[in-house]
């Protein structure tokens, strides 16, 4: 039987842009559906070159369009694979030209996270009540370390990246390593045991670490007696598990955290090798600059010294000496002079005075003195005379005959 | 008399430990620089400080990290997984 095109009640026609949106109207007013989280498997996942991110959300009678839109996909820490089975959270909407409608995800999560979460959220606000993560119960973190404990799994990445860069960084400390399984049903007692172990061994500093990995993964970080172990110990403890934005109860009880195992390592290694060996050239510059200053100020005392003995030496006195002697034999000469310069006026006097009464002057006057040649004696009578006498005059004399 | 006490308690530099040899020659440093030593002293001082600086130098040099593990109630030796 046709329907007919005229019905006596004539109903409303939409067109279908009208009714396509008021299904979406219909869809978006509705709260529940508009903040949901839809658990299922994913399949026919889709990533072109936009960056959104489409897939299929599946379960055994049932199947769901999803768009997660390239803001969102940037921000996904576990990496989506077909067939996996997720937690997908956002709000449902329509794509009125496939007249289709569809989720639009804004978080994706593994299944079971989510009561995960509950529990790690439960847990962190009891232990944070009792104050284990106070502040105040922090221990410093030394700078520089002898020995290092480490509590991580013996054959991952986390270790050799650690050992790396103690190596690069200190090599002069002692690694002491307590492997421990890092997930599954032991960790956590396994950690807590090394953690013991090592916090008995007199270390400076122990680094609790893991790589990443999905909150599954790092559950073990979460336990209960792990996180009261953390925050008991006596030794300063850094916890270094997974990546930059995971965050486990042990971060909160350690005395430092660290975004991951690397900058753990480092984190435990604040002075490095390049550090301390700019402090020994500091000290060899100290050495030679206060040695070489000491030296001058030993040269400056003993060329003081050797002015002074040069003002002291007997040179300077026997200079002076010298001079004194000089002096005196001036004044000595000088009197002397003046002396022989008296006597000769004296004798010069007493010689005229002589000459005055000299029988010379008689000669001169005209006299003779007649002397025996014989015997020199003076003829002054006529008996006295002899053959041959000497007559003095005032020039000269000569002989004469009686 | 700090000299005396120091001379008499100079080991060998090659027996110092990094840490040893930084403590005395940052003592050996600071007398050369406070204290007012007779020039033999001196020289002996800082023959000494670089003695120690020398031998901190290569103990950086040299420094291989040390990795041991906990086996049990034992630590011995670990080996490390080649790269």
């Amino acid at each position: 039987m046709q329907p007919s095109l005229f019905p006596a009640a004539v109903p409303q026609t939409f067109t279908v842009s009208k009714l396509t949106f008021q299904i979406r109207k219909l869809l978006e007013e509705n709260e529940i559906l508009q903040d949901v989280w839809v658990q299922g498997e994913i399949s026919n996942l889709s990533r072109p070159a936009s960056g959104h991110v489409y897939f299929t959300l599946k379960d055994t009678n049932a199947s769901l369009k999803c768009v997660m839109w390239k803001t969102s996909a940037a921000r996904l820490n576990l990496p989506l694979r077909d067939g996996m089975a997720v937690e997908v959270h956002g709000k449902i909407g329509v794509y009125e030209p496939a007249g289709q409608y569809q989720l639009y995800a804004d978080q994706i999560r593994g299944v079971g996270e989510g009561a995960l979460y509950q529990e790690f959220m439960r847990l962190k606000a009891m232990l944070e009540a009792e104050g284990l993560f106070d502040p105040d119960r922090k221990k410093n973190i030394p700078e520089l370390p002898h020995k290092i404990g480490i509590v991580t799994s013996a054959t991952g990445a986390a270790l050799r990246d650690m050992l790396n860069t103690l190596r690069r960084r200190l090599p002069l400390v002692e690694v002491i390593l307590a492997p421990s399984p890092v997930q599954g049903t032991e960790a956590p007692s396994a950690l807590v045991k090394a953690i013991n172990t090592l916090d008995d061994k007199q270390l400076d500093v122990i680094i609790l670490a893991r790589g990443g990995g999905s909150i599954e993964d790092l559950w073990a970080f979460n336990d209960e007696r792990v996180v009261r172990t953390v925050a008991d110990t006596m030794t300063p403890i850094i916890c270094g598990v997974g990546h930059e934005t995971d965050f486990t109860l042990c971060d909160f009880a350690a005395d430092l955290r660290a975004p991951t195992p690397t900058a753990a390592a480092e984190l435990a290694t604040q002075i490095t090798v390049l550090d301390l060996q700019a402090e020994v050239q500091t000290y060899k510059t100290r050495l030679a600059s206060a040695t070489v200053n000491l030296i001058a100020e030993q040269k400056a005392s003993l060329a003081s010294l050797t002015a002074q003995l040069r003002y002291l030496s007997p040179a300077r006195l026997i200079q002076s000496e010298r001079q004194r002697v000089d002096e005196l034999s001036r004044r000595a000469f000088m009197s002397i002079a003046y002396r022989v310069n008296l006597q000769k006026n004296h004798f010069e006097g007493t010689q005229k005075r002589l000459e005055a009464v000299s029988p010379l002057a008689v000669l001169a006057r005209g006299y003779a003195v007649v002397t025996r040649k014989a015997d020199g004696g003076v003829v002054s009578r006529v008996a006295q005379a002899s053959d041959v006498m000497k007559v003095r005059v005032s020039d000269g004399e000569f002989e004469v005959k009686k | 008399m700090p000299k005396a006490s120091t001379k008499k308690t100079e080991k060998n530099v090659e027996d110092l430990s990094y840490e040893e040899a930084l403590a005395e020659l940052e003592q050996v440093v600071s007398a050369l620089e406070n204290e007012q030593s007779q020039l033999e002293d001196a020289i002996r001082l800082f023959e000494r400080g670089q003695a120690l600086a020398a031998r901190c130098g290569v103990l950086l040099e040299a420094a291989e990290l040390k990795v041991k593990q906990v086996v049990g109630e034992e630590v011995m030796a670990f080996e490390e997984e080649s790269e």
